[in-house]
């Protein structure tokens, strides 16, 4: 039966092997990069099995993939995780408007900057995620302690490009402006703010992975709900298949956040040579 | 001559330098343009030429002497002149028009009624249909054509030039110096060029202005009488270079030679 079906239709099967041959051989990689994948995910399935590793020390992919359907089936995994993002959401929201603000205040005003300068580069030294267990105390053990986390770590990246970003102003666009009389608002408005723009979202694109970390961290160090919650909680019963689960969620969430960042950036920055390196 | 769209008395100023010294960048410059008069500023890098067109653009103060635009004395920028720096400075992020109608925006003009005038002046500088371009897709010619579109959109009397096409190459430069003649006839504008080439000023100008440096002072004026409209032609005309040696003739006495070229 499969015989006959080949040999009345010998042609038209091989139709689209061509062109997919033409596509790898242009970028190899499209084949390679699931392929390698493919192929550490049997190797390290096969080292469990076989005894190589320890159940405890890492658990077999297949283990993995049991645990993350189990989660997403009984909606724990979603529910937490969207505790975690609401977190990070909100301290990313804070940063990025302190963060603005406050750029915007030190960047404007000579005073402020020698006034307030040094203080932001000594803080700006510390390990901030080192608050965390303070925050919490401060914040309580709910949803406000982690926003706080995400806050404080994110907003020193924002900060700083921000500066960056208004003080390494064009001065020949500024000139146009000020030759037709604009004032600072307008200046600000109108050259500073769209020039430092650039700048700017490079440090949103930190600040978002920062905010997400901070959210954890916050959970780590006491809270009732969330990913950092249930990591510790399947780490103290030796669930390590779930909790390798959870660090997939987390993964996919960070790409998620970067990937809307980029999408944001691309919206705004049509104009500019980094948002688009095939424009000259 | 008739009354003076810019007059400028005794005009001086002093920079501090970082050592705590004084430079005097302007010593007693005294110049008059009249309405419709197409007036360049020559002079060797350094002399003070654009000290002279910051001063005027209201961008710098500080200054002593008198300085009277459209019969009003200048404290800061003035809505009788419409700059165009020697770099475009257009903002990447506006296009084509929206560069164009900027000043119309600063200067809280009604937009919609001059709308039709910021595409006429494209039309003026040669760039109808690109007034949905970013400037990072013109070339350098093209993108200084949009500023002088942008400085004459509010309808300034005077046009102000500082160096407009010294980033160009000298191909490019020629051409848009052509324009540039033609573009300040068809818009009946008062024109301030600066400028360190001697035909560049020759080429364009109905009076030169010679400046020589250290400190930066107005040696001699030099009237050019060569019949308009100008080709480019014209700079192999025995008028045209007796202009260019004369000029440069004075700079050498005044200090510092400044450049001949109108390259061919």
């Amino acid at each position: 039966m499969l015989q006959a079906t080949a040999s009345r239709l010998p042609r038209p099967r091989a139709m689209p092997w061509p062109a997919l041959r033409a596509a790898l051989r242009r970028r190899p990689e499209l084949l390679l990069t699931p392929l390698l994948a493919l192929a550490l995910l049997l190797l390290w399935e096969a080292a469990v099995r076989g005894g190589l590793v320890g159940r405890f020390v890492l658990p077999a992919p297949s283990a993995v993939l049991v645990a993350l359907g189990a989660g997403l089936a009984d909606l724990s995994l979603p529910w937490h995780a969207l505790v975690t993002m609401g977190e990070a959401a909100a301290g990313f929201a804070i940063a990025v408007a302190a963060g603005l603000v406050v750029g915007t205040l030190v960047a404007e005003f000579r005073i402020l900057e020698r006034a307030v300068y040094p203080w932001l580069v000594a803080i700006q030294t510390m390990p901030k995620i080192a608050l965390a267990p303070l925050l919490v105390v401060w914040f309580g053990f709910g949803p406000s302690s982690k926003i706080a986390v995400a806050a404080v770590i994110s907003f020193f990246p924002v900060l700083v490009t921000t500066l960056a970003g208004l003080r390494g102003c064009d001065r020949g666009q500024l000139d146009v402006l000020r030759a037709l009389g604009a004032g600072r608002w307008r200046c600000f408005a109108s050259v500073r703010l769209p020039n430092a723009l650039p700048q700017i979202f490079s440090g949103l694109s930190i600040a978002v992975v920062f905010a997400m970390t901070g959210a954890i961290v916050g959970e780590f160090v006491g809270a009732s709900a969330g990913l950092g919650y249930l990591i510790v909680q399947a780490n103290a019963r030796m669930d390590i298949p779930q909790v390798f689960a959870i660090l997939l969620v987390l993964g996919a969430i960070g790409v998620l956040a970067y990937a809307l960042v980029q999408a944001a950036r691309r919206r705004l920055l049509f104009w500019s040579p980094q948002a688009e390196p095939s424009r000259t | 001559m008739s009354a003076s769209l810019i007059a400028v008395r005794e005009l001086s100023k002093v920079y501090p330098t970082a050592g705590g010294e004084r430079v005097q960048a302007l010593s007693r410059i005294t110049l008059d343009v009249a309405p419709g008069e197409f007036v360049s500023l020559v002079g060797p890098s350094g002399c003070g030429k654009t000290t002279v067109m910051r001063i005027l653009a209201g961008l710098l103060g500080g200054y002593t002497g008198s300085v009277v635009v459209g019969g009003r004395a200048l404290h800061g920028p003035s809505r009788d002149i419409g700059v165009v720096f020697q770099d475009a400075n257009l903002m990447p992020w506006r296009n084509v028009l929206a560069n164009v109608m900027l000043p119309v925006e600063v200067l809280g003009l009604d937009r919609k009624a001059m709308r039709p005038r910021a595409e006429a002046l494209l039309r003026l500088v040669g760039l109808a249909g690109f007034e949905r371009k970013l400037p990072g897709e013109l070339s350098g010619g093209m993108r200084q054509r949009v500023a002088i579109a942008r400085a004459l959109v509010h309808d300034p009397a005077i046009l102000l030039l500082d160096e407009p096409f010294g980033a160009l190459d000298a191909m490019t430069r020629d051409s848009m110096n052509v324009e540039l003649a033609r573009i300040a006839a068809e818009a009946g504008k008062t024109v301030f060029l600066i400028t360190h080439s001697i035909a560049e000023s020759v080429f364009l100008s109905d009076r030169v202005l010679v400046m020589s440096s250290r400190p930066g002072r107005i040696v001699d004026a030099i009237p050019i009488e060569l019949p308009r409209p100008r080709g480019l032609d014209i700079i192999a005309a025995p008028a045209f270079a007796a202009t260019v040696l004369r000029i440069r003739g004075l700079l050498e006495e005044g200090g510092a030679p400044a450049t001949v070229t109108l390259a061919h």
